[in-house]
């Protein structure tokens, strides 16, 4: 008893004194793939090169990122060897955690990637045209390494819709119905882009964001319209437990480092000094 | 130096061997009582579901050589969850290598998701396996269930309350974060239970 009190009065002091000390926001910067290069566009077109993957993504984690995505939208035959090569030298190099996406619609895709060393993986358009996908591989790999990933746009009945196979083809189903569902199907974490913001960099959907985050028990990353250190304080501050990035980081215009610390600032828990 | 890591049936173990081998150790990964009892050290990873790798376990006959062996052993995640004596995940009764018992967090509110995912502070820290390791260094963390504090506690974090991080009894060390994920501060710590 007494040794518990004793807890528990540390735990209050820890909570007066340390209340900076807690799980910190994550900063995401995304690697689209294609042919085992990285290349971004603009609202999912007028694709750019920017470099070798596991060269950017090491530089990403020296810089403090916190993570890493890499999407791939290779559609070729040989998709399938040429992502677990990437992904086996990608687990080689980096040390911080990695999520793959792009295409993946069977437990077998995902046992070789994870074989292949990535993390997690991320489903879209498969999981929701064979929303079982999320059970089984829940239940063969464990909710932590699925990710939902959901593509929304907002109709002007202002609902936000589920949009497949890279936002060509709407869906009738809410972002929040779907996502909703894809949790209680074992989805560990939710990762939604906001077809609406996506290459703008006017900033993230903090709407749509925040209800889904309200709405599921599971971590929520928010992703399309980061265009300055403003706006990930913005979509951080009660509306997503991370952000991500592609193109402004990969050419430079928010250097990581520099957006952390002006995240500290704005009170904003981030891993700093790694 | 021999150092096995511990196959089962819950275990992502190509990061964690990776990260290994870009500290010079080349790993070997086995379920043979004769290879991990012959090891320096040994590793026990594991992400996954509490009852069917204690089942697992138990077929394979490893509950027992786990508790036997005088090695330095390190479990990681799920791994060191296993160590302890009881985890709420289904009701399962595990190695309780240490006294300390896994619970499931509860959030105080709705901004807690869990699993609790992502960078957290590891604090109080007090074992030659935080060796050059500052208090309040980031870990790499995923998890629903935590062990209690405890007389075994060498770690402390906070998520839903405080909690051990990392717990050590004789040979035995347990982190809950993945130190093969977990940036510079997570090789150093892989390094330090090395060099144990």
């Amino acid at each position: 008893m007494k040794k518990e009190s004793l807890y528990r009065n540390s735990v209050i002091l820890s909570i007066k004194t340390n209340s900076i000390k807690m799980l910190t926001k994550r900063i995401i910067p995304c690697l689209d793939i294609k042919d085992g290069r990285t290349v971004k566009g603009t609202n999912f077109v007028d694709l750019r090169d920017a470099g070798d993957p596991v060269e950017l993504a090491a530089m990403y984690a020296e810089q403090g990122a916190d993570e890493l995505v890499f999407l791939d939208i290779t559609a070729t035959n040989e998709k399938r060897k040429t992502l677990a090569a990437l992904v086996d030298r990608i687990a080689h190099r980096i040390n911080i955690p990695f999520t793959v996406g792009g295409g993946i619609s069977s437990v077998d895709d995902v046992r070789v990637l994870l074989d292949h060393g990535a993390d997690k993986i991320s489903v879209n358009t498969s999981a929701f045209k064979n929303p079982d996908l999320i059970n089984n591989l829940a239940s063969e790999f464990g909710s932590q390494c699925v990710v939902l990933a959901i593509d929304t746009k907002q109709h002007d009945d202002g609902e936000w819709y589920v949009y497949l196979n890279g936002g060509r083809l709407a869906t009738p189903t809410t972002c929040l119905d779907w996502a909703k569902e894809g949790v209680l199907r074992g989805a560990g974490e939710i990762l939604l882009t906001s077809m609406d913001h996506d290459g703008t960099k006017q900033g993230f959907a903090k709407e749509i964001t925040g209800l889904v985050s309200r709405n599921v028990s599971v971590p929520v990353i928010a992703s399309g319209g980061g265009g300055k250190a403003e706006h990930f304080a913005e979509i951080l501050h009660g509306y997503a437990d991370a952000a991500l990035a592609a193109s402004i980081f990969h050419f430079r215009e928010v250097d990581i480092p520099d957006l952390k610390t002006y995240l500290d600032k704005q009170g904003i828990p981030v891993r700093k000094n790694i | 130096m021999k150092i096995v890591m511990i196959k089962y049936n819950a275990g992502n173990v190509q990061s964690l061997k990776y990260a290994l081998e870009r500290i010079g150790i080349t790993p070997v990964i086995s379920d043979e009582p004769g290879e991990i009892l012959s090891a320096d050290k040994i590793i026990f990873p594991g992400v996954g579901e509490a009852s069917s790798a204690m089942k697992y376990l138990k077929e394979k006959g490893l509950d027992e050589i786990i508790q036997q062996v005088s090695q330095p052993f390190l479990g990681i995640c799920l791994g060191m969850q296993l160590m302890c004596s009881h985890s709420e995940e289904n009701d399962t009764p595990c190695l309780g290598i240490f006294p300390e018992k896994v619970k499931l967090f509860k959030s105080t509110d709705s901004s807690q998701k869990i699993p609790q995912i992502g960078w957290n502070n590891i604090r109080d820290l007090k074992s030659d396996l935080f060796k050059n390791i500052s208090d309040n260094s980031y870990s790499y963390f995923v998890h629903s269930y935590f062990a209690d504090l405890g007389s075994d506690t060498i770690a402390t974090s906070d998520y839903c309350g405080a909690y051990s991080s990392a717990l050590h009894k004789q040979n035995f060390y347990g982190v809950q974060f993945h130190p093969e994920k977990s940036a510079s501060v997570g090789e150093s710590i892989l390094k330090n239970f090395i060099n144990l």
